[in-house]
This record gives C-alpha cells, structure tokens and sequence, in this order.
C-alpha cells in the first residue's frame, strides 16, 4: 500500500506481463465446454448399465435417453480430442509444459501442501506454479490421456484392440474410464474453489494477464 | 419436461419408454435426443436454449453420420473380433431384450422356416432340418451391448457369407435386412460388408446346444463386429435390399453403424 499512483513505466511492465498467453486461454475454455459436455453425456451412458450400486441424476445428464447421450458424447468428443491434442502439442512445442510443470519433487509438493492448508501460500507472482499446482496440472494432463485412451478403446474394442489390451480386458476398460471421470470430477472441484479463492487467477485466464 | 424421478424401482425403464411411446402421435414416436435432460448451466453458458432445439438434434445426427464416415476411412471392416478360450466364458450369460423372457417367442421348430427375400437367386424357404445340414463353425466371442455390459459366449452356426453365396445373393447390394419374431417386430439392417465378415455367423447352438429359447431360438444372428441390437434373434427372413428399411433401435435413435 505505498502509493496508489503508478509510473508509466510500472504500467508498461505490468501490461508486458501475460500470464496466460491466448493460446492457452482459448484451450482451457474450449477444453472446459467440451468436459462438461462429456461428463453430463458419459453420466446418461452410464445410467444405462451402472458399475455401481448408484445412479447419477437425471437433472444432470445430457441427452434425455441412452441413444441422446451416446451421440452427445460421440459428437463433444471431437471437440475434447482435437482442442486436447492441440494443447499437448503446443505444450511441448512452445516448452511451456517444462518450463511450467517441472520439476516436481516430492519435498517440494509437502512444503506448499502444508503451506497451502495452513493460508500461507503465496500468489504474488502467478507465472510460477507453486507445486502443488504443477502437480494437479501435469496429473491432469495423464488422466486426460488416459480417458480418452480408455474411451477409444470402449468405443472400438475390435479395431483398437490393442488399446483394450493395454487395460487388460474390455470391462477393465469401463472402470479406468470411469475413475478417470471421477478424477476429473475432483480436479474441477478444487480447481474452481481455488480459482475463485485467487480470483486474480480466474482473471487471468479470462484476460491473460 | 418435468423434472421428477425417471426411475421406479422394479419397473423396466425400456418397458416405461415405450408403453409411454405407444400412447405419443406417430410423428412424435420417436426418442428425444435433446430433450429431458436439464440443461440449465449449458444454456446459460451457450445462451441459446438447446433442450427443446431440433437444430440440436440434427447437428447431433449429422456428426454422427460424419463419424460413421471417418470410421469407414480408417478402419479395416474386416478386422477380427477377437477370440477367446471356454474358459473365459461368462456364466451364465445373460438374457437381454426390451420384454421379459416369459414373453421371448416361443417358436415351435416344425412350423418355422427362414424366409429369404430381395436380390438373389434362391428365394426358397429353408427348414431348420434344412438349415442344421449346412456346414457349422464355433466361435467364442465378446458380445458388447450398447448399454456398456459386455459377456463372452459360444456361438455355433454357419458363417453368413457361405449362406449368401449358396441362395446367390447380389453381394454388391448395400444391405442384409433381419425381420424377427419378437414382440412389436423386432428388425434391424447389416451393411452387406459386415455381413460378409468372416465371423458374421447364423447361429443355431449356444455353448453347443440347441440354440435355447432365451439366446433366440431357432436362429439369431451374430455379429461379433457389432453392438448386441444388431445381433438379431428369433429371426424369420431376411431380405437383401439396397434400401435402408430401419430397424427397431436403429429408428430410435441408435446408430446404425455401431460396429465395434
């Protein structure tokens, strides 16, 4: 709280400083629509022959019966599939996935673990991931993979045999799929607390800087 | 509609669907692809009113139609189910239709023939005795429902492409189209490629007895390439037509494509 005026100089400096450069603004929300789309779609698929002893709301599907939701989610799967190649391209093509995500370490993701539950973490400078951010991210990427390797491998299972193989058998498939969901179901659940407790962050994805 | 439980314990939610179907005009006897279901976080989000929108539904049609196009580019249809050993085999494996199993036909082998219709040179109808004469080939496959349960069975029957080639069916026609007894006429169309796959099979034994009542006696089709509702039972003809005629599930809503 030293001064409420600014310098020419200190506005030029902030205004250089994007934090989410376009790209990955544009991405995130793309990515956020066709999630949605996907987790309401796959929850009406589900409802058809439950894994387990519950099912989802039917407030909270999409589709109306189990043929709506499979065409829901065969169409909102492009979407998901080409926005998320997309993404791990210029990911790795641009460096940002190094720069930003690694390292992780394990003493590091303790430290602001603990830091994080006791309100101690910093966000002053939101270019640098703390570690328990590149944790959630890099982690969320895989699971990201991985449903979208065990869908494919549900949706083909005689074509993309192989991708069968690698979870064992068609119905291991089905579970992997579905924990993933969950997984990412979790993620969101945290991800859109803690945006809305750093609303700077929410900000920035919005804006870019 | 209205937002109360769609689910009644004990009550068949495919039996509900279409007792309720039955009492809709003709035009509206079909399912809703982009209705029923609440959506008013995405409406918000789009600002536009996608539940009750047709343009919802054909834009979802069209992508579907797109990706049996895409489909048709990268695979190979003639790509084998994989096979698995007995051991593997689900017990018991389950019985699976829109009707209770007291009410699956009961068809009574003296008075069944299959009925051969369309683009070939035999149209003769065949007895079971007639059909039991033909030579037979086991196979042990994943039959994968479109409802997401999947369970691996013993099929014994005649592959189809040495059916069609015998009554000399136009293979170059687009479809293989099953009418069956079940209730409400089930039928469902099989593009001729699929049809001639090598695994493509009339079946009349399951786990090598007689077809039993339950799996589609006298004869059902299977088609381990395919979701379960395009493996027809209790068929009585099949027609091979150029001319998409629909099928059961496939006019509401289903794709008609659906191959594994």
């Amino acid at each position: 709280m030293a001064s409420l005026t600014v310098t020419d100089e200190q506005v030029r400096a902030t205004k250089s400083k994007v934090i989410q450069p376009a790209w990955v603004r544009v991405m995130h929300w793309v990515n956020a629509f066709a999630m949605i789309l996907m987790i309401l779609s796959g929850w009406q698929i589900y409802n058809a022959s439950p894994l387990f002893d519950f099912r989802f709301p039917r407030e909270y599907t999409l589709g109306g019966w189990l043929g709506g939701g499979l065409l829901w989610h065969f169409a909102a799967m492009w979407l998901l599939m080409i926005n998320g190649l997309a993404y791990l391209v210029t990911g790795f093509a641009t460096g940002r996935f190094r720069k930003k995500l690694l390292p992780i370490t394990a003493s590091g993701v303790l430290h602001d673990v603990r830091a994080a539950l006791t309100f101690k973490l910093g966000h002053d400078d939101l270019t640098v991931y703390n570690y328990v951010q590149r944790l959630l991210y890099a982690g969320i990427i895989v699971v990201g993979v991985l449903i979208v390797l065990s869908g494919l491998a549900m949706w083909k299972p005689v074509q993309l045999y192989y991708l069968v193989m690698l979870f064992g058998d068609y119905p291991a498939a089905r579970y992997v799929h579905f924990f993933c969901m969950a997984a990412i179901c979790a993620f969101l659940v945290i991800h859109v607390l803690l945006a809305l407790l750093v609303p700077k962050s929410l900000r920035a994805m919005i804006i870019g800087r | 509609m209205a937002k109360r439980p769609f689910l009644i314990p004990g009550v068949d939610k495919r039996l509900l669907i279409k007792d309720s179907i039955k009492t809709m005009p003709d035009v509206t006897r079909r399912r809703f692809i982009a209705g029923g279901a609440s959506l008013g976080a995405l409406t918000l989000l789009t600002g536009c009113d996608v539940v009750d929108s047709s343009s919802a539904e054909e834009m979802l049609k069209s992508v579907s139609k797109f990706n049996d196009a895409v489909q048709a580019f990268i695979f190979n249809p003639d790509a084998l189910a994989p096979t698995f050993p007995e051991s593997a085999i689900t017990k018991p494996f389950p019985f699976n239709a829109y009707y209770d199993l007291d009410d699956a036909p009961d068809i009574s082998a003296a008075d069944w023939k299959l009925e051969v219709r369309g683009l070939v040179d035999n149209k003769k109808s065949w007895t079971l005795e007639e059909l039991y004469k033909l030579p037979q080939v086991t196979q042990i496959t994943r039959h994968i429902c479109v409802e997401g349960w999947s369970a691996i069975g013993s099929w014994t029957g005649t592959p189809m492409r040495d059916f069609l080639k015998l009554i000399g069916a136009d293979t170059r026609a687009k479809y293989v189209w099953f009418q069956c007894a079940d209730k409400d006429g089930y039928n469902s169309p099989l593009d001729m490629r699929s049809a001639l796959h090598p695994q493509t099979q009339m079946t009349f034994k399951y786990a090598n007895e007689i077809l039993p009542r339950a799996y589609g006696f006298p004869m059902k089709i299977r088609v381990p390439t395919k979701l379960g509702f395009k493996n027809p039972k209790y068929v009585v003809s099949m027609e091979v037509t150029n001319d998409y005629k629909g099928g059961y599930w496939e006019d509401q809503g289903y794709n008609s494509f659906s191959g594994s």
